[in-house]
């Protein structure tokens, strides 16, 4: 009897072994590349400029003021100058003026406020900026879409390509897979005013920009946690010297 | 001690029971000498919650229920929570430690949890104690979904949507039931509203209040320990424990020193990782709860999977009720079960030390099917995962139900008269 309950234990064990196997069949997912995020401020500024220029018109970033730039060094001077156009004071919050239903009927879909957009877009393919900087170097043109535009990675994507002069345009060739999956492959049909390197080292600027902005705290949190916990380290040898003294008589 | 001091302590003493309360819950409350590293997650479930609970109160001061949208179309929650993370001074820092805080706490008492598998915590005369501990985890479930819907993300959202229309699968008074929960007929600011009372003021009372009654219950019959036998039963002549030790000092600095090895694991994860790989706070949580727009895949937070694959693992009606409802049942049973540890164990011994090898399997077993369950739970269902899910459901229903049978078929070693310590 116990030999075969044993037995029995064996068995299901022998089947947990190969259930993973069974559970880990592959999900969709998409190739990101990798995002060059930088912190250097020179970076994030050209991201700040090219935000405010581009992006800061149909998305907000309702959570961010004008004057935490100052955190990335730009001076409130170079704020006021560079970045406020239209008569907003340096504490303001990033809100932009077209009303959200405008905003749905145009596009189809609100543009969504950017202020956490490089965490929320992180995914099991890669961080949030390697999705953003896969996608703003995606864009095609498609005569179908009412925009005139279409994304690799974001399919029928409301948004046109914004920086279109900038990086020119790109036409796609669609070509089925084996496995019954579409391959797309860009090429450059028209040049913009920047070259391919140019244009992706800018892209690279503004998603480091949008990774900023998404926390800008983060550089400040590492530099606070490799104290605490170089703190907590030292505390761990002077705690444990002190439970070896107090247990030395415990037998 | 001076006799004034004296005097204040014996003023105080005449009217209130400090002394003794210090002696019999510390200094004089003795504790078996051979806790190991299992031992140590009781007092950091203790800390975690103080914690939850110091940082809560600061939150609570700058967050703001309410799901309607702001000038810029942000609902006010979710807007609060950013507030709270870019212009309350610290208020990052107070925001990652509550958030890896729920995590952490979860980790910790799932491993507080193990122990008492592993040495029989749960044996008479430990039983209520292991019963206020299965009440406890079960509130904590509670606070924990409740808490997640604060953020007005689109995980707190469709979560909460998922969560609360189990309810509805009950049969007569689910639809009803769900209505009451939520206030509402789709989760919306009535439910975020309620959730919040919930979350801030009603279930932390009954939290500390079945905390209490743990270590009260704890302090009373007294500790079990890795060899499972009970210390009582050899004492001094001054009828103290031959193994015990007081409680206070040998295990407060003892303590100390798991709490601040804890600490650091929690500060590299809030300080260097606090999404927690996207497990800890989900991604798809950054982006403001949308009512019209479901997400492809919803995964509840990751100390609820197990219990969800479980859930999902229920595919067959019965009774003519449908499998939602089976499901609803087979989740909630997989953690009352939990409970019933104390007459499911018929062991002539307590400790995994002197268990034979049936146990010991069924306890890697057991282990290893809950790590599945946890790790599919977060995945979509596919035909392949559900079939392992449910194999995965029986086998976690089966350490518990088949225990009466196995655990006196067992050939067990002879416990020690004495506690092991070297």
């Amino acid at each position: 009897m116990k030999m075969r309950v044993i037995n029995l234990i064996k068995r299901a064990a022998a089947v947990l072994l190969f259930a993973p196997a069974l559970a880990l069949a592959a999900d969709a997912s998409v190739n990101l590349d990798k995002a060059p995020v930088s912190t250097e401020p020179a970076a994030l500024q050209h991201g700040a400029k090219l935000f405010v220029n581009y992006c800061l018109n149909c998305h907000g970033a309702s959570y961010v003021r004008y004057n935490q730039l100052e955190n990335i060094g730009l001076s409130e001077q170079m704020i006021r100058d560079n970045l406020l156009f239209t008569g907003e004071k340096v504490g303001d919050l990033m809100k932009i003026a077209m009303q959200r239903e405008d905003g749905k009927a145009w596009f189809g879909a609100a543009p969504p406020d950017l202020s956490v957009i490089a965490r929320s877009r992180a995914s099991g393919d890669g961080s949030g900026a390697d999705w953003l900087y896969t996608y703003l170097r995606q864009f095609y043109r498609d005569t179908e879409r009412p925009t005139g535009w279409n994304n690799v990675i974001f399919e029928n994507v409301g948004m046109p390509h914004v920086l279109w002069e900038l990086q020119g345009e790109q036409v796609a060739k669609v070509t089925q897979n084996a496995n019954g999956s579409k391959h797309v492959e860009l090429s450059l049909a028209k040049p913009g005013k920047l070259s391919v390197e140019e244009y992706d080292k800018a892209v690279a600027d503004l998603v480091s920009f949008l990774v900023w902005m998404g926390e800008p705290v983060a550089e400040k949190r590492k530099a606070i946690g490799t104290v605490v916990l170089i703190f907590l380290a030292g505390f761990f040898v002077l705690a444990y010297a002190l439970k070896k003294n107090y247990w030395k008589d415990i037998h | 001690m001076t006799t004034k001091s004296q005097a204040v302590l014996n003023w105080i003493d005449e009217r209130f029971p400090l002394t003794s309360s210090i002696k019999g819950h510390l200094t004089e409350y003795y504790a078996p000498k051979n806790f190991n590293f299992w031992y140590f997650f009781g007092s950091l479930a203790l800390m975690v919650l103080v914690i939850q609970i110091l940082t809560g109160i600061f939150l609570v001061m700058h967050y703001k229920p309410d799901a309607s949208l702001n000038a810029a179309g942000v609902p006010v929650a979710f807007a609060s929570v950013e507030y709270i993370m870019r212009e309350v001074p610290g208020g990052w820092l107070i925001r990652y430690l509550h958030s890896t805080g729920a995590s952490a706490f979860f980790i910790v008492v799932y491993l507080h949890m193990f122990r008492g598998l592993l040495y029989g915590s749960y044996r008479k005369p430990r039983e209520l104690i292991w019963i206020f501990g299965t009440l406890i985890f079960l509130v904590l479930m509670a606070e924990a979904f409740m808490g997640y819907l604060l953020p007005w993300g689109q995980m707190s959202f469709w979560g909460a949507q998922v969560i609360v229309n189990l309810f509805s699968a009950i049969p007569v008074i689910g639809p009803d039931l769900s209505l009451v929960i939520r206030g509402d007929f789709v989760v919306s600011d009535a439910t975020l509203n309620r959730f919040f009372s919930f979350h801030v003021i009603a279930v932390p009372l009954v939290l500390i209040g079945l905390v209490a009654a743990h270590i009260i219950a704890l302090h009373e019959v007294g500790s079990n320990n890795p060899d499972g036998v009970e210390i009582k039963k050899k004492k001094d002549a001054n009828g103290i424990p031959l193994d015990g030790i007081p409680f206070h000092p040998y295990y407060t600095v003892k303590d100390i020193v798991g709490v601040v090895a804890f600490l650091f694991f929690f500060s590299a994860v809030v300080f260097f990782a606090p999404e927690g790989g996207g497990y800890f706070l989900e991604f798809n949580n950054f982006i403001p709860a949308d009512p019209l727009k479901t997400p492809p895949h919803i995964a509840p937070v990751w100390y609820f999977t197990p219990f969800y694959s479980i859930l999902r693992a229920v595919t067959y009606p019965l009774f003519g009720l449908d499998a939602k409802f089976w499901g609803v049942v087979a989740m909630g049973a997989s953690v009352v079960i939990i409970a019933f540890l104390p007459w499911l164990d018929r062991s002539p011994v307590k400790s995994i030390r002197y268990k034979g090898p049936i146990f010991k399997i069924a306890v890697a077993i057991f282990v290893v099917c809950f790590f599945i369950l946890g790790y599919l739970g977060v995945l979509p269902p596919t035909p392949g995962r559900t079939l392992v899910s449910q194999i995965c459901s029986v086998l976690y229903f089966a350490f518990f139900l088949l225990m009466p049978w196995y655990s006196k078929l067992d050939k067990c070693k002879a416990e020690p008269e004495r506690v092991n310590f070297k």
